[in-house]
């Protein structure tokens, strides 16, 4: 299974954030996603993720394409808890296995207000995994994340699962890309 | 290093919360005494220990629960047929900017009428059991339609693009997220509207007349010079507003804990 994007462009009030952009993304591994902030990074993936249509170019992708998305800004549902938001396209026990693995095991039944923003993160990233996708986008996936965090459970999860299907992670920091080990980078 | 000067207001525990509601209910009596003791006359101001002794000897009369029960009904009626059609017309706004313009006008009309004269019309058009009904649905209609549109409008679109990635659609959609999103405005709308439908549908039923009704019963405590009656049916009319307002708040923590627990959480 392969994803193309063919001469993406994407305006918004008369400025062009996205210029006719292209990528071919594999069955597996994982593209880093850098560049300055207002270069179109979240709109690049918000398209592949179907929420925005370009205003040209086309997006080819196979038909009903599970999309796991860890969004920049989280996105919980605030009346569900940690393992209500997990298992939000997935079951319970694929949810609370993931919660698990991102050290939420004590805090599944929290509720957003009251997470702290890095284990809102994992639940936004437990969310991502735990729904089967059949390509991964990471939105500053570290963001709020400690070194031991992200070394220890989210970078070795990320690594396994790039073995399987397209990872796409957008991050500013260096030391973030080089613990990925093997990845390709673009920026834009 | 300055400290702030600003002080957490302290919250009340909920036992504390129920002694001051204790405590205001006793002040306001005490109030009510002292004034009826001035005046000295049952006529113009009845003591509270005449009105509660009368609302409980009507309690123990079966006319009494058939006028309880037939306003009631007719009240509930009206308010439920408006709720529902209220929502109806709120969803229909909502994705028609259309449907949204077209009803503003008359939402705008029913709202600025007096409800008297919404009342007196009523009276020619239909008949006088089914006009408290009528005024009730009137009077709830452009409070459900105003919350449920704000509600809807102020629901996150974040959440919504969040659930659509995940191909959440449909009445999933619904139930997760718009739902839950627009259930404080339901309420909002269900505790304003049950106040204006009781006001209203009550004087309709006094100048209207309408038969076995709290409304009749007034209209007779004030042909009779009964204040005491007068100040017992209004009792009844308050006490049953907020017994259904706490039964609204229940049935809204109830379906809050079923989103919660069916795959929810």
């Amino acid at each position: 299974m392969a994803i193309e994007l063919k001469n993406i462009s994407k305006a918004f009030d008369g400025r062009n954030v996205l210029d006719g952009f292209s990528l071919s993304i594999g069955e597996s591994g994982i593209i880093c996603i850098g560049g300055s902030s207002g270069r179109g990074k979240t709109t690049l993936l918000n398209i592949i993720a179907g929420i925005l249509l370009p205003d040209s170019g086309e997006v080819i992708a196979p038909e009903g394409l599970r999309t796991g998305f860890a969004f920049q800004d989280d996105r919980l549902l605030p009346w569900r808890t940690a393992l209500g938001n997990a298992a939000i396209a997935s079951d319970r026990e694929k949810a609370a296995f993931w919660l698990e693995r991102f050290g939420l095991g004590d805090s599944m039944k929290k509720y957003p207000a009251q997470l702290s923003g890095g284990m809102a993160k994992r639940v936004n990233l437990a969310r991502a995994f735990a729904s089967n996708p059949q390509i991964l986008l990471l939105d500053e996936p570290f963001n709020g994340l400690d070194e031991q965090l992200k070394c220890n459970k989210i970078v070795p999860a990320v690594k396994e699962i790039s073995e399987k299907i397209p990872v796409i992670i957008v991050t500013h920091e260096e030391s973030d890309k080089k613990s990925l080990g093997e990845y390709t980078e673009i920026t834009l | 290093m300055t400290n702030s000067t600003m002080r957490d207001r302290k919250r009340l525990s909920p036992t504390a919360r129920v002694l001051v509601s204790v405590l205001s209910v006793a002040a306001w009596l005490g109030i009510w005494h002292y004034f009826s003791a001035k005046v000295g006359q049952e006529l113009l101001l009845p003591s509270p220990r005449a009105v509660f002794e009368r609302f409980f000897e009507l309690c123990g009369q079966k006319e009494f629960w058939l006028q309880t029960f037939g306003s009631l009904e007719r009240i509930l009626t009206g308010f439920a047929l408006a709720f529902l059609v209220g929502c109806v017309l709120s969803v229909l706004m909502h994705l028609s900017e259309f449907v949204k313009e077209f009803m503003r006008p008359f939402l705008t009309v029913v709202k600025a009428t007096p409800v008297p004269s919404f009342i007196i019309l009523a009276l020619v058009w239909m008949k006088s059991d089914k006009m408290p009904v009528f005024i009730a649905f009137l009077m709830v209609l452009p409070a459900v339609c105003a919350n449920l549109s704000e509600g809807l409008a102020n629901v996150d679109s974040r959440l919504v693009e969040m659930a659509k990635v995940y191909r959440v659609r449909g009445a999933k959609l619904v139930g997760a997220v718009y739902i839950p999103s627009v259930m404080p405005y339901m309420l909002a709308a269900a505790r304003t509207g049950l106040g204006l439908a009781w006001k209203a549908g009550v004087a309709a039923e006094v100048i209207g007349r309408t038969r076995d009704s709290i409304g009749l019963m007034l209209y007779e405590s004030k042909l009779y010079l009964e204040t005491v009656d007068l100040f017992a049916y209004t009792v009844t009319v308050v006490l049953l507003s907020c017994a259904i307002e706490l039964v609204l708040a229940g049935a809204a923590k109830l379906a809050a804990r079923m989103e919660v627990t069916s795959g929810g959480n």
